[in-house]
């Protein structure tokens, strides 16, 4: 059972990234973004790291990819962009070049181990919270400063006349 | 594997997914019913009368209106996105009621995130309302649209926020578990409720939970006397209804939210005999549902609608510093005490 | 059980399909998805490790990723609508005033 949804999370996962690369139009392309993002916090559950999976879907999903949907709709461009195709010829070198990218790694991490584990760890916040107000306290403080500057930085970089 | 799909427990969690369901399609078509017949006694009219007793087959009629008018899909419209998001915007709605605890032995699904759970469906419905009005491919839908994705985007953090003082009390997130909390009583008689403990965060939940589903004060984003019908102008019929569906469905997810965090949910005296004693929970936590929802309509008939600046305003000045707030002080309190 | 490998390669194969979109694709805001599909990948590699050893701090470090994520998001689609108020285009073949 966990093999049958593990596949079909991944291939949802898969198929949407890729189908993020075929479309034309990139409002349809942030719509499969948010369907991979779905698939991969199914893929967390799986992994039995339920809280990061809801927060997934709450930060990445329903915000940051709001803010994609809500640009791409403000900006309102036509579907194909005009200039030069100049670039045509990338993609036939990409791919193969990609594909043995891909081979190098998956030749590497194939051969990771199972480690037995003793205690079956789930990611409940309890165990989150306790790490991250603990031994992580001054990355979490650091990225609070960081999501600081973030907002500045975005509300100064959009405004009509500084 | 097989031997799950074949047991007892199987059937129990298909036959309480089938009630629950049935019961959540039925109470929003009723709530169809509720809403014009409280404001229409709110301003002192009778209201649907002629459909059935009281007039409660009304719901009824408009479904089958609704089925029967002609299903239009503009011209210029973006076919894919325009007949997605009324579903987009109705799934969310409805899985909400797979976490929420009816009574101690009707609940679909405990999650140990079940809270997180129902705020990340409140994310995703966001999409629904913005895809709609842009396929829709006309100016009152696209304006509406906009206006209501960055009002429920706004609302939402001061909804997640003003929870997390019920979160630092009750030191879970299972809403199976935060039911469970608030069960013993002080002085033997008031019950141990989060409202008595927490009425700022009370407020404020009440206050976004209105701003979050689109209702009056809030719904400058789809009323009629500025934007036409808002993001659901060029929607009619069956894609109508589903949105209509889904609002409905979310006042309902909200108030429930609201039971079960600040009420005590399906907690209430007990009496009577065994069978007696299993129904009463899910007829108090109908009384505290429906309680909120009464307290929804009569909100939406008599107050007037905030401007859009002015939602906003209060959103972002108002209600976050105050649910930032309320988790400082309550955060200090739970430290010392 | 699904051996670590399984979600390791998924996450190789998502981690490559951003990588050839964030060379291919031209417009900018396809770069800054193919840029949150490395991310993703990423994400995952760190918590398929994060419940094989059974240590948090796979998932704490995710944790992070995702705040810089959001970030990195805000500020460069602040960046989109910048460029787009001066050039109308999203191509990035057009920024080019810098070549030579």
């Amino acid at each position: 059972m966990i093999q049958a949804l593990f596949f079909l999370f991944a291939a949802v996962a898969v198929g949407a990234a890729i189908n993020v690369l075929v479309q034309k139009h990139v409002l349809y392309s942030a719509l499969s973004l948010i369907v991979m993002l779905t698939a991969m916090s199914g893929l967390f559950i799986l992994l039995r790291a339920d809280f990061l999976a809801v927060i997934q879907v709450i930060v990445y999903a329903g915000a940051i990819m709001v803010l994609f949907t809500f640009v791409i709709m403000l900006l309102n461009l036509p579907a194909d962009e005009d200039g030069a195709d100049r670039l045509r010829w990338l993609k036939f070198i990409g791919i193969p070049l990609g594909l043995f990218l891909l081979f190098l790694i998956i030749a590497t991490v194939w051969n990771v181990k199972p480690v037995r584990t003793t205690a079956a760890m789930i990611g409940s916040p309890q165990a989150i919270g306790k790490s991250l107000f603990s031994d992580y306290l001054l990355p979490f403080e650091a990225t609070s400063l960081l999501i600081l500057i973030a907002l500045v930085g975005a509300v100064v970089f959009a405004k009509k006349d500084l | 594997m097989i031997e799950y799909f074949t047991s007892w427990d199987f059937v129990i969690l298909i036959i309480k997914i089938v009630v629950i369901f049935g019961a959540v399609m039925n109470v929003v078509g009723l709530l169809s019913w509720i809403e014009r017949k409280v404001m229409a006694r709110v301003q002192m009219r009778p209201g649907p009368t002629r459909v059935g007793p009281f007039g409660l087959l009304q719901p009824m009629a408009d479904l089958l209106k609704f089925v029967f008018k002609e299903d239009v899909i503009p011209s210029q419209a973006n076919r894919f996105l325009y007949i997605a998001a009324p579903l987009v915007s109705l799934i969310p709605a409805f899985l909400t009621f797979s976490v929420v605890p009816f009574g101690p032995w009707l609940q679909v699904t405990d999650l140990s995130v079940g809270l997180l759970f129902v705020f990340a469906l409140t994310s995703l419905g966001v999409y629904g309302i913005a895809l709609g009005g842009w396929a829709s491919n006309s100016k009152y839908p696209l304006m509406g649209a906009m206006r209501s994705s960055a009002q429920m985007i706004s609302y939402e953090l001061s909804l997640t926020l003003s929870v997390v003082g019920v979160l630092l009390i009750a030191n879970t997130l299972s809403l199976r578990e935060l039911v469970l909390s608030q069960q013993s009583t002080w002085l033997g008689f008031i019950p141990r409720w989060n409202i008595f403990l927490q009425p700022v965060a009370f407020v404020v939940y009440v206050i976004s939970g209105v701003a979050e589903t689109n209702r009056l004060p809030f719904d400058l984003a789809e009323s009629e006397q500025e934007l036409v019908a808002g993001w659901h102008t060029e929607y009619s019929s069956m894609k109508f209804l589903m949105f209509m569906m889904a609002e409905y469905a979310n006042l309902i997810a909200v108030s429930s939210l609201a039971t079960v965090l600040f009420l005590g949910g399906w907690n209430g005296p007990m009496f009577g005999p065994q069978w007696l004693q299993l129904a009463l929970p899910i007829v108090w936590f109908a009384a505290k549902v429906g309680l909120f929802v009464f307290f929804y309509v009569l909100l939406r008939s008599t107050i007037p609608r905030f401007r859009y600046d002015q939602l906003m305003k209060f959103g972002w000045k108002v209600l976050l510093p105050l649910s930032l707030a309320n988790i400082v002080v309550t955060s200090f309190v739970v430290a010392v005490a | 059980m699904i051996p670590i490998s399984w979600y390791l390669v998924v996450g190789a194969v998502l981690f490559l399909i951003g990588v050839l979109g964030f060379f291919v694709k031209r417009n900018i805001i396809a770069l800054l998805l193919s840029v949150e599909i490395m991310l993703n990948a990423v994400n995952l590699t760190f918590v398929a490790f994060s419940s094989q050893h059974a240590q948090i701090s796979g998932q704490i470090f995710v944790f992070f990723v995702l705040v810089v994520a959001a970030a990195e998001a805000a500020v460069g689609l602040a960046l989109v609508i910048a460029m787009f108020r001066n050039r109308e285009s999203l191509n990035v073949d057009r920024s080019n005033l810098l070549k030579w």
